[in-house]
């Protein structure tokens, strides 16, 4: 890494922690409790360049790489993964993929909105019998001159409902065939498109997880993106990169948790001594660490090679995999480190907890993570 | 207008202090440094200023290459160029000698500053400019406006405001509110390593302080708790442990 990628990775930080503390910090408890989608914040994301952040200038974005976009979701998540998983869904998925398959009018129509955080943006592939298997979708769009006519239903969508513009994933063919469905952008607004209802979960409260709903809806062919076929692989390819910012993801909220157990092992005493001067607690600790240090690197390896232009599926998935598995078991130390008050609202690390199951779940299980990662190492 | 805006390099607010090479000097390792929280408010309000009126920005620091990832945090937040004196800052009066030399040159309508720096706390070196340049210099200002080329603008006193007028070019020591702090945007952190930073040596001038020895404040003492019921106790410890009554 050059001094210079180094130093603005750190001013990156810098700035992304500044914000967090002035602008989330205060909020994170009531946002949570009421499962507040804070949407003023992403627009204020916006102001700062971080809700385009891998899209080029010339479209309104940041004009940064993975390693940077890493960085920025890594401090957002330290402080409330829910803000980061937002942030992660909104850049890698739906910005992305206007970004990677939209043409040159889509591009300019719908990056500028999308990066300076005026519209906020879904992406829907999840339906409610295809999750894993999303290969096998039911959403159909119909060709009809020159318009389709979509119908069916996506659910666990990131901004389900407040998302201005999402892009979808249909079929248009067999099911199960990979060259059997495409990719539209569809806008909030668009007769036969609504919102269904928004999830009530365990953690990730801020983010808002809802239902879109078709019901022949009719759109333009200009909002087709990319070849008729190619959805379901686009996606694949969407995903690859969405992958490292999950990863990135579960790293920060593994860093959230193990910074604030690391603190309070020290201030908590018992028997006289703090509670980080018994082995148990040290022990627990140093793998706490460990692990931590191992995600990170494979985080930002797999940041540096996307940055590179390599082939990423391998290494996105083995960062997702072992970043997400870190949260949650960084995570659930911090709680077993705080004792009673671990499981108290009062106390940061409920709330890690509860966030970090989502990570070896979004964007791919760990299951499927580890079907990816197999599938590539046992390749002739 | 032209505004120099002079930033100092101090270790963040939460850091914990510790000293090295027998306490004379301070131990920078592990330590995170930002730009002093005061003079963070003065470059917030001159990036303002520029908006509003046109003009430049310059940041100015008196130190080691260390410091130069905050002076690129500067320029990311909206200053246009920047000038590092390379020193190590003694004292007050070499501080304030380097920014007077430096302001010579320039013929700045407005040089701000923070109210005081967050390590030293001494709140000088404005005064000492002024002094330097033979312009006014007001300290702590809480409110700056500018109309033409005069200065409007609220100064904290005991017990109140005192609002005044003055015509540029001035020197001040800023503090909230006089704006609110900037945080750099994406686009700003790119551009930042395109601006020039140019490197100056220190003219020479003697040293007027030497730090000998740091110690750190007496550690605070246990907290006792004293039931409600006896606050004849509480006013006796108060008197007699406390000594604050
Ligand atoms: C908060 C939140 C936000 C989300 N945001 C979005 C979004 O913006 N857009 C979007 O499209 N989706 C989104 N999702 C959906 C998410 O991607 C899916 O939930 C995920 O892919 C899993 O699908 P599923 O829930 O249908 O589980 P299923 O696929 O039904 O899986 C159930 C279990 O079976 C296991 N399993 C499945 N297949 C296999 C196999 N072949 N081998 C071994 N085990 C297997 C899984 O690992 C899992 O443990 C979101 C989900 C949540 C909770
Ligand atoms: C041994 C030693 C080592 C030091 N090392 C460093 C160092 O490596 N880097 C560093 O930046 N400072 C360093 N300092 C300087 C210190 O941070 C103060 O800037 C300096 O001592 C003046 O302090 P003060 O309390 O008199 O400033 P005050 O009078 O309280 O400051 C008022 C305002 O003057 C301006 N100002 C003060 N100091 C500077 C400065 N150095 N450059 C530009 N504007 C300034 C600021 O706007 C500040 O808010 C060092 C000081 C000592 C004694």
């Amino acid at each position: 890494m050059t001094t210079e990628i180094a130093e603005n990775q750190a001013l990156i930080e810098q700035t992304v922690r500044d914000f967090a503390e002035r602008y989330i910090r205060p909020h994170i408890r009531e946002w949570d409790e009421a499962q507040h989608f804070p949407a003023e914040v992403f627009h204020k994301l916006g102001e700062l360049g971080l809700m385009g952040v891998l899209v080029p200038v010339e479209y309104g974005g940041a004009g940064l790489g993975y390693r940077e976009y890493v960085a920025a979701i890594v401090e957002l998540s330290k402080v409330d993964p829910s803000i980061g998983l937002s942030m992660a869904a909104h850049n890698s998925l739906c910005t992305n993929h206007i970004l990677m398959f939209g043409n040159e009018d889509q591009k300019r129509q719908y990056l500028p909105k999308l990066a300076s955080g005026e519209w906020i943006g879904a992406w829907g592939l999840t339906e409610p019998n295809t999750g894993s298997d999303a290969g096998n979708m039911r959403t159909v769009a119909v060709r009809d001159g020159d318009h389709w006519v979509l119908n069916g239903s996506k659910n666990f969508i990131t901004h389900g409902k407040s998302g201005n513009v999402a892009v979808v994933i249909t079929r248009t063919g067999e099911p199960g065939d990979k060259h059997g469905s495409t990719a539209f952008i569809v806008e909030r607004g668009t007769p036969g498109f609504s919102a269904g209802k928004k999830e009530d979960k365990l953690g990730m409260r801020a983010s808002e997880t809802a239902e879109l709903i078709f019901q022949d809806c009719r759109i333009s062919d200009s909002q087709r993106l990319g070849e008729v076929g190619d959805g379901f692989i686009q996606s694949l390819k969407i995903l690859d990169g969405g992958r490292i910012s999950i990863a990135a993801l579960g790293v920060g909220t593994a860093l959230g948790a193990y910074e604030a157990a690391l603190a309070y092992s020290k201030e908590r005493k018992q028997f006289g001594q703090p509670i980080s001067s018994f082995q148990g607690i040290a022990f627990k600790l140093a793998d706490m660490y460990t692990d931590l240090q191992a995600s990170t690197l494979l985080t930002f390896d797999a940041a540096d090679r996307k940055d590179r232009g390599e082939k990423v599926s391998l290494a996105s998935s083995v960062a997702k995999y072992h970043s997400s598995e870190t949260a949650v078991r960084v995570a659930n130390d911090a709680v077993q480190i705080f004792g009673g008050y671990g499981f108290i609202k009062d106390y940061p690390a409920e709330k890690f907890y509860r966030d970090s199951k989502l990570c070896t779940i979004g964007e791919g299980t760990s299951e499927i993570q580890k079907l990816v990662i197999s599938r590539d190492i046992l390749r002739d | 207008m032209k505004i120099l805006v002079c930033i100092t390099n101090v270790p963040d607010t939460t850091a914990k202090i510790t000293f090295a090479e027998s306490d004379t000097k301070l131990n920078k390792t592990g330590i995170q440094f930002i730009i002093g929280p005061y003079d963070d408010y003065a470059l917030a309000r001159a990036v303002e200023l520029k908006e509003q009126n046109g003009g430049t920005v310059t940041v100015l620091n008196v130190g080691e290459a260390e410091g130069e990832p905050q002076i690129r945090k500067a320029l990311a937040i909206g200053a246009d160029d920047a000038i590092r004196v390379n020193a190590e800052p003694t004292d007050s009066y070499f501080v304030a000698s380097q920014i007077a030399h430096i302001a010579q040159q320039n013929n700045y309508d407005l040089i701000l500053m923070g109210r005081e720096s967050i390590d030293f706390n001494s709140g000088v070196v404005h005064g000492l400019v002024g002094e330097m340049l033979g312009i006014p210099s007001f300290s702590p200002v809480m409110k700056l406006d500018i109309e033409g080329s005069t200065a409007k603008f609220a100064r904290e006193i005991d017990g109140g405001k005192e609002y005044m007028e003055a015509p540029l070019p001035l020197v001040f020591g800023c503090q909230e509110p006089i704006a609110d702090w900037k945080i750099p945007n994406m686009r700003g952190i790119m551009t930042a390593r395109t601006k020039p930073l140019q490197v100056v040596e220190p003219v020479a001038v003697d040293d007027m302080a030497i730090n000998e020895k740091y110690t750190q404040p007496a550690a605070k003492g246990e907290c006792k708790m004293i039931p409600v019921e006896d606050v004849e106790k509480l006013v006796t410890l108060l008197r007699t442990e406390a000594k604050v009554l």
